[in-house]
């Protein structure tokens, strides 16, 4: 494959808020470049895309980038965004949100979003901590790994956000790293064109907080590490369970189509409207 | 215009449509609930969209995302609820997102009395949300204002950028009344630029008090955030941006004053006492005026429309002469504390219940009577 030719500049807001307020090193300037081409190559407008964020270090993605973008509330992303998908669903919109973002404070809204199968693309990046507030333990933390919070090991189990979002009922389920980010592009891009809640963990590391603590080196260690501890989803179902044990599994891991909510809702006010018409309906002289 | 016997919600329903609301997002919660109820037929009529979210939280943040999106948006609650919505009211007065929450209060605090009515919320509504920030709070104490001040929400949430608080009770929002509907309200349409999408800045307002907010997907791609922002919207920590921004938007609603105090005087001049409330209680209030008036005495009324931004000037005129105000609400004393402020505190007194009853206009005018 050869690479493709993109013109960031076509994307970012170069001269305003450079340089990015990620440490250096981090992933999620890699799932920032994966959006942006994902975007790039369904050639849509940019004036009808719309990003919006919760609260965190993915939560200033946003501001980097010449969409129509909005920074939120913490974990409250899915349900601004729900708000402004029904009043323009001719809209794309991306919700970014972290792991804690997402699954602690917005694990509500993450649930009914996923249930309600409304049009949302939904990028989970997750580097199991609270990255921005110093590295407590968030709900993706791994067993007995050792946080800000969590000095003696952690003792909770992770959510595991593939089932979770399948169970609640997302149209589309992905995940990748921000190693591999070529397949990273092409999920976001299936997601992307996907109708429906669709979901993609980017996996990522928080080199600062999570990797220091738990003595995982440098970024360079732990993008090695996602490459390592990571199987194709092709792969991961031919092994037994126990050889897929702590594996990190890669792939579309649900694509299944479900009525879209928008659409749903849309159809609803064709049969309000034409029920109004035969005067079946309140009125305003309830 | 005909007569027609309505709800106090379901007029405030009807009053958000006859607005140009079409957008709705609430969670179910007494007894505010008619009105979702009453929106999810009447808005899909209307092409709008009435949504049942999964919190009280999440539906403000959608009111806020319909709101940036374009459409007029609602959502109603009672106290419980208003407390989970605290967060975002304070992000739409940071952003500037027009959006109207009605609060249907209830005894509280906490679950309370669900089903009786409270005036407890007054002060969460002007600082329930954290940092300085303007707030815009109306309360109706009939029907037929329900209707108008919720019109006059929208005009207000519009107009000025801001979250409006509808702050009903729940007398007000269960209360059926006859009444006369306008044939035509006002309607205020947000007002859009004349700039290109790149001169646009959703936060410089030139000479006037509030910049228009061009909603997204129109070409012009811009950020809100609920940091401290720049003209830009994008997140600044420049002290030469930030206190900018917090004068503006606090002297937006001060500059305004004269269009958002709504208030209705009736006897103040030559009154020895005066008698100050609003919402339910201003029913009884006025019984109890009109008692006190037929025993000789002479009482003075101060209806309150607008509640916050507190009606300061419009009080301290009508207090002077006045040998004593007395202020009957249903919480042990919130309003009354303003009205402390700007009268003194020994010529206030209070009427206060808490515990789901209404005060009686006997309780107000044993107040009037008291030397």
């Amino acid at each position: 494959m050869k690479l493709e030719r993109l013109d960031p500049y076509a994307y970012l807001r170069p001269k305003k808020k450079f340089p990015p307020v990620w440490c250096a090193g981090c992933g999620i300037g890699i799932v920032l470049g994966a959006i942006i081409r994902a975007i790039d190559r369904t050639g849509w407008s940019r004036d009808d895309i719309a990003m919006i964020s919760g609260i965190g270090c993915s939560g200033r993605m946003p501001v980097y980038v010449d969409l129509n973008t909005m920074h939120t509330t913490h974990g409250r992303a899915l349900a601004f965004a729900t708000g402004l998908k029904l009043a323009r669903p001719e809209m794309h919109v991306i919700v970014v949100m972290g792991d804690g973002d997402a699954l602690a404070i917005g694990g509500n809204h993450f649930i009914h979003a996923a249930r309600r199968n409304i049009g949302l693309t939904a990028i989970v990046i997750n580097n199991s901590i609270y990255g921005m507030t110093g590295g407590q333990y968030s709900p993706t933390t791994p067993e007995n790994a050792l946080a800000t919070t969590a000095p003696l090991g952690h003792i909770e189990p992770p959510f595991r956000i593939d089932a979770l979002a399948e169970a609640a009922g997302a149209t589309f389920v992905a995940r990748s790293t921000v190693y591999h980010t070529r397949e990273l592009d092409r999920l976001i891009e299936m997601a992307l064109k996907k109708k429906g809640f669709a979901v993609v963990e980017a996996v990522s590391y928080c080199h600062t907080t999570f990797g220091r603590l738990n003595r995982l080196g440098s970024p360079v260690e732990m993008m090695q590490q996602l490459k390592d501890n990571s199987i194709p989803v092709e792969r991961a179902r031919e092994l037994p369970p126990e050889a897929r044990e702590g594996k990190i599994v890669r792939g579309v891991l649900v694509d299944r189509d479900i009525p879209e909510y928008t659409e749903r809702y849309r159809r609803l006010i064709e049969v309000a409207q034409s029920q109004a018409l035969r005067g079946g309906a309140h009125g305003g002289a309830h | 215009m005909s007569v027609r016997l309505m709800q106090g919600n379901l007029a405030c329903a009807e009053a958000a449509l006859a607005a140009g609301c079409r957008f709705y997002a609430g969670y179910p919660i007494t007894p505010s609930s008619e009105i979702a109820e009453h929106l999810s037929r009447r808005l899909p009529e209307l092409g709008g969209v009435c949504i049942q979210m999964e919190d009280e939280i999440a539906s403000i943040a959608a009111v806020i995302g319909a709101s940036v999106g374009g459409l007029k948006a609602m959502t109603a609650t009672s106290g419980p609820g208003f407390s989970l919505m605290q967060e975002n009211i304070g992000y739409a007065a940071m952003a500037e997102i027009p959006c109207v929450v009605v609060d249907v209060q209830r005894t509280g605090p906490s679950t309370g009395l669900p089903t009786s009515p409270s005036q407890g919320d007054m002060m969460q509504a002007r600082w329930g949300t954290h940092g300085d920030h303007p707030i815009i709070a109306l309360s109706p104490s009939s029907v037929r204002e329900a209707f108008d001040l919720t019109v006059k929400a929208f005009a207000f949430s519009e107009l000025y950028r801001t979250p409006v608080l509808l702050m009903m009770d729940e007398v007000v929002g269960h209360m059926r009344e006859a009444i006369e509907l306008p044939a035509q309200v006002e309607v205020v349409e947000r007002p859009h630029t004349d700039v290109p999408p790149e001169w646009y800045y959703p936060y410089e307002a030139g000479g006037a008090d509030v910049p228009p907010l061009v909603p997204f997907g129109m070409g012009f791609r811009y950020h809100i955030t609920g940091l401290f922002h720049d003209r830009a919207g994008f997140p600044t920590e420049r002290i030469d941006e930030i206190d900018p921004w917090l004068k503006r938007v606090n002297a937006k609603i001060e500059r305004n004053l004269g269009r958002i105090l709504m208030y209705a005087l009736d006897g103040v001049e030559g009154a020895r006492t005066l008698v100050v409330a609003y919402g339910a209680t201003a029913r009884s209030a006025r019984h109890a005026v009109g008692m006190a008036r037929a025993r000789r005495h002479k009482v003075g009324f101060v209806k309150l429309l607008t509640v916050w931004p507190f009606p300061v000037e419009v009080l301290a005129e009508a207090a002077q002469g006045v040998r004593t105000v007395v202020v009957p609400e249903m919480n042990l004393g919130q309003i009354a504390l303003e009205v402390e402020r700007v009268v003194g505190r020994g010529r206030v007194r209070r009427v206060n219940r808490a515990d789901g009853q209404m005060i009686t206009p006997a309780e107000i005018l044993a107040a009037i009577e008291e030397h």
